[in-house]
């Protein structure tokens, strides 16, 4: 039985996103992903005695831009807080982090889901850098008998974004995500892999008797990776809500973690057990003092985001169903914008970019990024296309071959001698000898059977390989038929 | 005259003319070091083979024609809490007995940088918490002048070092006294400099929005030589603060007239020792004979100093000591499972005074104290700074005595508030981030006695002229020499 019949559900979510600067938030570490174990590390990064940080501002311009994408109010005035906490990942043992100043604060975005659109609340973005990775010899850290740390990622620069409590489905919940997950990646302010954990999401769900107003006792789940997990977490979580608040039960303000194997929720601290996380002023770091001109610099830096071009090319004529599948990724976007500067039908370039040539880069799971065919290769390709060069189909051969060669239409077509073959003479010899061949069909044709050009056509376009002018083809044959 | 009565300016002319080579100098402090630290006991560590090699490749320098700075080729000691690499670097405590810093402080590279000798690392009371060097995870230090009496703290070793003529002069740190007071307890010249003007990375950590790292040596010219090595803007610490940095010695003049000098009448209040304030207030006499115009003054807020002090130094400590849990360095006593493992790491790690301060701090920031306490203290931070702004709208510097009594006897302040009240005059200087410094200003029991000078944010330059217009008219900043005779 769905919980949904009963109860409204109330979703606030936490995202943290690993923002894509070259060097630490502190120190001039690398932040790439991977290498060997606690070798992007220094004396700062690592917390040892004596050690100070010093704020990367290439974080702080990421976060603005971010802000700014946002709708978010940029903070003139913002600092640094420590939170406190012991844990072996955090080698000083507090996170640097904002607490009551973040640098970003109520923003929103809207989303749109079956149509119905609505403002999700942003409560605010905050700097912090993240913690280290263990690696446990057994399953969790209770029952490992030792584990190792990774500090490779320790001082990587993330970006903390608060949701207000605004969403009432999975469904909702899913559209901000992916809506605030596209936004950061089109700005760059992350790379988004969310594979490497570049992109965490801390679920906060509560339910409530439809009708109340009153907000129900939620609990929050952490570090989920993917929206997958995101809606499983969430289907199974409230459901189980929904159990306890059937039976009579309270639900106890908890932290809980996703067991992805198990497809479960389990306890990770109650209410009682929370870290008093002790904020206060970082004293190391200088305020963060942002006057207008820092934010409207960066503003400039903005690019077109996912909504305004979703709506500028529905203007110029495409489908909301291809502005959707070519916003959907920023690979795409970037890949469609440059060949639309060599090719202007924005509709024959759709159909073309989502249709064939996704389809080849799906099967050899590359992306656009890295498609052997460069934005201006295909532009040329169709150009050749729309002057009637070569036919629809010819030009579905000359792609397959220009995405396993790289070589450019033009060249291929000269190569294989596709060229349409659109002189009337030529055709016309052709033509000839297809009616000698045929006097069944000219019969039928001439007794007013008009399907039998059909098959006359065809006869010629195999005679051709495909390369005569289809359209040239069959007004010629009418004259001759005619004659 | 002996080596070791010799300021930094004579021995550097005598390494340039060849009169003697730096290894001839770091010899013959190191044999002083050898001879004297069975009584003393103000090194942790003393490193002769490091001090050698340096002071060989200096020697190399002068022969070959070099142009070397005031400190090349000259010994000296940092306290046990600035990094050093390569070579350990405890802060006095059980829990870094072994730590061997990967990098050097900026200090410490600066020094280098010079040609500076260093000779080794001093004892201190663990992570710069106490006023005696009682509170050292190792050993206690002397005091030079009378071995039962504490050397003060917690820059205890850098003070004795200098005072007992181990080396020529040493670094220390101050958070709430740590220079000036052992500096006043030795008799010798120690100077807090604002905060922000000398870097901090790789100061070990107590109280971030108090330390200062700060020259102590045995007259005001060679403190003015060795802050001219140290201090500076530093880009790996954001609190540094970039200014225009003066040559410190071109404040050495003769001269206070027309100088106009304030003192805060409650510097002079209950609980300061009578003979000491007689010293003192001769001490302002004789400045106001040389032409000071002196003059009273109120810092109201000052009695609220103490306890604002013990909540923010202590909220700040027990959030930069909480990285010493024996997870990768430091000591480690392993345990069943993590918890622990902290556990009985920190608990056999730290000394009473540090874990008294770990848990004052984690009280005063815990949530719903957090207004009470850390918030309220800033606010009160806030109004003691105002109180000197006020003050030095009428005054040039402000005098005081360093600490309201002479060195006391080892085990006579074991009452901890006992102890700290004996910083009541140095601590607000910290908490409003001003410049201070102590001199010898005279005797009481045949201990030495330290005046205080306080100015205004980067005005190093006029407690230095204070300073030393004063010791060139009195005579005690040379009262140490049966201390430093030659070994």
């Amino acid at each position: 039985m769905c919980y949904s019949d009963r109860y409204e559900m109330v979703c606030g979510v936490e995202v943290h996103v690993e923002m894509a600067t070259k060097t630490k938030i502190f120190c001039g570490c690398s932040t790439e992903f991977g290498g060997e174990q606690n070798t992007h590390v220094c004396p700062v990064c690592l917390g040892l005695p004596g050690v100070l940080p010093v704020l990367n501002k290439e974080v702080v311009n990421l976060a603005i831009k971010a802000g700014l994408a946002l709708n978010c109010d940029i903070a003139e005035f913002s600092k640094f807080d420590r939170k406190n906490y012991y844990y072996p990942d955090l080698p000083k043992n507090y996170q640097t982090s904002q607490f009551d100043l973040p640098i970003c604060k109520k923003g929103w975005l809207e989303i749109n889901v079956d149509g119905e659109k609505r403002i999700i609340g942003i409560t605010r973005a905050h700097m912090e850098e993240d913690a280290g990775k263990l690696v446990h010899s057994g399953a969790t850290i209770t029952t490992s008998d030792h584990s190792f740390v990774d500090y490779n990622r320790t001082g990587v620069p993330l970006l903390e974004i608060v949701s207000e409590p605004d969403m009432r489905s999975e469904d909702e919940v899913i559209a901000y995500l992916e809506q605030l997950v596209q936004i950061i990646d089109y700005c760059g302010i992350s790379d988004c892999k969310m594979e490497q954990g570049s992109v965490r999401f801390d679920v906060n769900l509560s339910l409530r008797p439809i009708g109340s107003k009153e907000l129900g006792t939620r609990t929050e789940t952490k570090n989920l990776n993917s929206f997958t997990s995101v809606r499983h977490c969430m289907e199974y979580e409230l459901e189980r809500q929904a159990d306890c608040l059937d039976d009579g039960e309270k639900i106890i303000q908890e932290t809980r973690t996703w067991d992805e194997g198990k497809g479960i929720t389990l306890s990770l601290r109650s209410k009682e057990e929370a870290h008093d996380y002790r904020y206060f002023p970082e004293p190391d770091l200088l305020p963060i003092v942002i006057d207008r001109e820092w934010v409207e610099n960066i503003r400039k830096t903005l690019p077109e985001l996912p909504a305004q071009k979703r709506s500028r090319l529905v203007d110029l004529g495409l489908s909301e169903y291809d502005a959707d599948v070519i916003i959907s990724s920023k690979q795409m976007v970037k890949y469609f914008d440059e060949a639309n500067e060599y090719f202007d039908d924005i509709k024959i370039l759709a159909n073309w970019i989502t249709g064939d040539l996704s389809g080849f880069l799906k099967s050899s799971s590359i992306g656009f990024e890295k498609c052997p065919i460069s934005p201006k290769q295909l532009a040329g390709l169709l150009i050749l296309l729309k002057k009637g060069d070569i036919s629809g189909k010819i030009a579905k051969q000359v792609m397959e071959e220009m995405y396993n060669t790289s070589k450019d239409a033009e060249i291929i077509v000269k190569e294989k001698g596709l060229v349409q073959i659109s002189d009337e003479g030529a055709i016309n010899g052709i033509i000839e000898g297809i009616i000698m061949a045929n006097p069944k069909s000219v019969e039928d044709f001439n007794a007013g059977k008009e399907k039998a050009i059909g098959f006359l056509v065809g006869q010629v376009m195999k005679a051709t390989k495909g390369q005569a002018n289809p359209g040239l083809v069959n007004k010629l044959l009418k004259e001759q038929l005619s004659k | 005259m002996g080596i070791f009565l010799k300021s930094l300016n004579e021995m550097h002319q005598m390494l340039v003319n060849r009169e003697i080579s730096s290894l001839e100098l770091t010899k013959a402090y190191l044999k002083s070091i050898h001879n004297k630290e069975p009584q003393i006991n103000a090194f942790i560590s003393i490193n002769d083979e490091f001090a050698l090699k340096k002071a060989v490749e200096i020697d190399g320098k002068i022969s070959s024609g070099e142009e070397i700075g005031v400190l090349a080729g000259i010994p000296m000691a940092l306290k046990d809490n600035m990094c050093t690499e390569g070579i350990n670097t405890t802060c006095g405590s059980k829990m870094l007995e072994n730590f061997n810093p990967p990098y050097n402080a900026t200090v410490t590279q600066r020094l280098y940088e010079q040609g500076a000798v260093l000779v080794g690392k001093l004892n201190m009371d663990e992570f710069a918490m106490g006023s005696s060097t009682e509170n050292s995870g190792f050993f206690t230090t002397k005091n030079p002048w009378n071995k039962e009496r504490v050397p003060g703290g917690s820059s205890g070793g850098s003070a004795a070092s200098v005072a007992g003529g181990e080396v020529p002069y040493s670094l220390g740190s101050d958070t709430g006294g740590s220079i000036r007071q052992p500096a006043g307890f030795c008799g010798v010249v120690g100077l807090k400099p604002t905060y922000g003007a000398v870097s901090r990375y790789g100061l070990v950590a107590f109280a971030s929005s108090l330390d200062q790292i700060g020259p102590l040596t045995r007259d005001v010219r060679d403190n003015a030589e060795v802050l001219n090595a140290i201090a500076g803007y530093d880009s790996k610490d954001s609190t540094s603060i970039y200014f225009d940095k003066p040559n410190y010695t071109q404040f050495l003049q003769n001269d206070v007239k027309g100088l106009k000098i304030g003192v805060p009448e409650e510097f002079f209040a209950q609980g300061l020792d009578p003979d000491v304030e007689k010293i003192i207030k001769k001490a302002i006499k004789t400045l106001e004979e040389l032409g000071a115009e002196v003059g009273t003054c109120s810092l109201p807020h000052m009695e609220y100093a103490m306890p604002t002090y013990y909540i923010i130094a202590p909220a700040e400590c027990s959030s930069n000591l909480a990285r010493y849990d024996g997870v990768s360095y430091g000591l480690r006593n392993p345990a069943e499972d993590m918890i622990e493992m902290y556990k009985k790491t920190r608990a056999a790690g730290f000394g009473q005074e540090v874990k008294r301060r770990i848990m004052l701090g984690t009280y005063a920031l815990s949530s719903g104290y957090y207004d009470a306490y850390y918030l309220n203290a800033q606010k009160v931070r806030t109004l003691i700074k105002q109180d000197f702004d006020k003050v030095f709208e009428k005054f040039d510097v402000l005098v005081s005595p360093t600490t309201p009594n002479i060195a006391y006897k080892f085990g006579d302040k074991s009452d901890p508030i006992s102890m700290y009240l004996g910083d009541v005059y140095t601590i607000p200087v910290n908490l409003a981030g001003l410049p201070g410094i102590s001199i010898p200003a005279g005797f009481v029991d045949g201990m030495p006695v330290g005046l205080q000078l306080i100015s205004k944010h980067f005005n190093e330059g006029i407690l230095y002229k204070t300073a030393y217009t004063f010791e060139q008219n009195t005579d005690f900043h040379k009262s140490c020499t049966g201390l430093l005779e030659e070994v």
